[in-house]
């Protein structure tokens, strides 16, 4: 795994409109994604978990251009993917592909699995009619399907196979990144193993790079190599796997960890459990997002939006919690000089 | 924990769906039973029947095509799959009442929350007041946690968010005191936080009330964390039953056994994922022989052949292998070790 960073972010936000009445004045926004910024080395998967609307999604497909951002950069493989022509980013989606949640919805009924894998090829103008149907046939197999699976269509597959067959499709283009958004959350759990290990091994074989975006926070450390945890549109932890969840820092990381139900009935911990529900995206709360919810609330998180800040090398954590322990360090410091 | 009373007996059930393409076993001979104020768990993937048992026990099999075509569920000494659809009215929601995995579907859009539960209130108590049914409804609301209560009964469904929408479903389930509550995928739907409030309230209210719970899931953490003993359901059949906290420490069927390997832990980074090749089969699609046999890493010949009863092989450990064929034990001799 090398450390250049094949994906900048930098202040990416994604604002929706609110409008209303009969001409659609805007009278509001939701900030799906307000102020994100991260990076993803190349060959290494970047986990991004939060709850059903933290904007989680939506950074996806930002990050894709199906989604316009309304601010901010993308930097992919030194190309600032903002600035670029419709059409440009149209021929860099060779490199970016994705793997959606519903394997039922997102392949088309009406075309065999030879067609569905083929279109990306002809899209991208790559190799000649018998070449690609080589091709086809080869990641069929490839993801653990036969050739022969080419001429039958989406319903005559299972779940799992449906998935295999998305996961086929991204890799035809021989692309650097996926985005897989909640690729096996949709599956049962003898299943959704299979998915994971299949991804892993795709990983090392055809060296990618994935952004694996879910809500399982056991699937999300056992793929991920660094995790981010949105809340609210905002970032408001990021670690190396193994960091975020042996020392949790954010008190929203904490609980939810400590929310997930472990499959052990002899394992004590300490519960926490966090009162209330997600507040409304359209209207969120002033200053910290998560103030509302915070067993550790103090005065400034309800005036001031705490930065993301770097704890220890890679730990990144926005939280005043740590940074008045900062500034008070720099305060001794300070006074001792 | 074994002396309390079963409540409700459920004896080779069989529910079976008569479709065009022919007639597919969704249940096929399951026993379990239910004791009072226990939390009892189904587990499985879909299509295993697992919501068709919990179904069936309310006598809401969608029929046609499905029906119940033999066995009998025993609640108070009376056969629930003989009982006609008025005196099955009296069971639901007075005695045994469910909750659904999707709350939003559960809950009519057009009326508000008050309304909805003072006609379940009034359906059961017909001679309350409907002052006195909305004074029952906020109470439920309040023990189901839920702040503001007496507004929230002029709220409408959409105004509320997923959690305290299957709050309310809980509450509306208890307003009679059911005996029993099959919840059946309840928190499926939520976020991990809002799933920790619930199942929280739920193993609260199993306590506080007494209301043994069914609890129907596909996620083991869940099961692990809220029952006492599980069922593990496999194409239409009961494979393994045991105590919870055997079920996890010594799983005898390689199905659970794959099935708990196959969960990503969150506690520690496994290096690969054990996974079980294959697929769940099609209900009906297996017909002679083990149905886990195409899947199963220690099949032999006899699986092919046979389908495995239901050894014992603990006192209160049951599966359905033919590895466990040696060393069993007699079921009435179990049962009245069991009873003593």
């Amino acid at each position: 795994m090398s450390t250049t960073p094949l994906l900048k972010v930098k202040n990416l936000k994604k604002h929706f409109p609110i409008r209303k009445g009969m001409f659609g004045k805007t009278v509001g926004h939701v900030k799906a994604v307000d102020d994100v910024s991260f990076f993803v080395n190349e060959g290494e998967t970047l986990g991004i978990v939060g709850e059903s609307g933290c904007g989680k999604s939506t950074t996806g497909r930002v990050l894709m251009r199906l989604l316009e951002p309304t601010e901010g950069e993308i930097e992919f493989d030194g190309k600032a993917l903002t600035s670029l022509s419709l059409e440009e980013m149209r021929k860099t989606r060779r490199d970016i592909q994705m793997v959606f949640q519903d394997p039922y919805a997102s392949l088309n009924p009406r075309h065999t699995i030879g067609k569905i894998l083929e279109e990306p090829l002809i899209v991208h103008g790559i190799s000649d009619s018998k070449e690609r149907k080589k091709k086809v046939n080869e990641f069929l197999e490839i993801v653990g399907l036969n050739a022969y699976h080419a001429k039958r269509y989406p319903h005559q597959f299972s779940g799992g196979q449906r998935q295999r067959i998305g996961i086929a499709r991204a890799l035809m283009t021989n692309p650097k990144l996926i985005i897989a958004d909640e690729p096996v959350s949709a599956l049962d759990v003898s299943i959704q193993a299979q998915v994971l290990n299949l991804m892993q091994d795709l990983q090392k074989e055809f060296n990618l790079t994935y952004i694996f975006i879910a809500h399982d926070l056991g699937v999300v450390r056992h793929i991920s190599d660094r995790v981010a945890v949105m809340y609210l549109g905002k970032m408001v932890e990021v670690a190396d796997s193994e960091q975020l969840y042996e020392k949790p820092l954010h008190p929203y990381t904490q609980a939810l960890l400590s929310a997930v139900p472990v499959p052990d009935p002899d394992f004590q911990k300490e519960q926490i459990i966090i009162e209330g529900d997600i507040p409304n995206p359209a209207d969120p709360p002033t200053g910290c997002t998560f103030h509302t919810r915070c067993p550790f609330k103090m005065d400034i998180c309800t005036k001031v939006t705490p930065q993301l800040t770097e704890q220890s090398t890679g730990h990144s954590v926005a939280c005043h919690l740590y940074e008045s322990q900062v500034d008070n360090d720099i305060k001794q410091l300070e006074g001792s000089l | 924990m074994n002396k309390r009373k079963r409540i409700l007996e459920v004896n080779d059930l069989q529910t079976t769906f008569f479709t065009d393409s022919g007639e597919i076993p969704a249940v096929d001979h399951i026993n379990f039973h239910l004791r009072d104020g226990e939390i009892l768990g189904i587990v499985g993937e879909s299509g295993c029947g697992k919501s068709v048992t919990s179904l069936s026990v309310m006598g809401l099999v969608p029929s046609p095509p499905g029906k119940i075509v033999g066995g009998e569920i025993l609640y108070n000494d009376q056969d629930l799959t003989r009982l006609s659809e008025k005196e099955m009215r009296q069971i639901r929601g007075n005695d045994i009442a469910m909750i659904f995995q999707e709350p939003m579907t559960s809950l009519n859009p057009l009326f508000t929350i008050g309304n909805q539960m003072v006609e379940a209130i009034l359906l059961h108590e017909k001679d309350w007041s409907k002052k006195k049914a909305q004074e029952r409804a906020v109470e439920m609301l309040k023990l189901v946690g839920l702040p503001r209560a007496d507004a929230l009964l002029k709220d409408y469904p959409h105004q509320l968010s997923g959690g305290m929408r299957q709050r309310v479903m809980i509450a509306m389930a208890l307003v009679c005191n059911p005996r029993i509550l099959i919840a059946d995928e309840p928190t499926t739907a939520l976020d991990v936080t809002i799933q920790a409030q619930i199942l929280k309230l739920m193993k609260d209210l199993n306590v506080r009330l007494g209301t043994a719970i069914l609890l129907i899931t596909h996620d083991l953490g869940v099961v692990a964390e809220s029952c006492e003993r599980v069922v593990v359901m496999y194409a239409g059949q009961i494979i393994e039953e045991a105590p919870t906290k055997l079920i996890f420490e010594d799983p005898q069927h390689p199905y659970t056994k794959g099935l708990i390997q196959s969960v990503p832990d969150m506690r520690y980074k496994k290096d690969r994922l054990y996974s079980i090749p294959g697929n769940v089969p099609k209900p009906g699609s297996i017909t002679s022989g083990c149905r886990f046999a195409a899947r199963c890493e220690f099949a032999f010949e006899r699986c092919w052949k046979e389908n495995p009863e239901l050894y014992e092989t603990a006192d209160v450990h049951q599966t359905r292998c033919f590895l466990y064929d040696e060393g069993r034990v007699k079921p009435d001799v179990h049962n009245a070790f069991i009873e003593s």
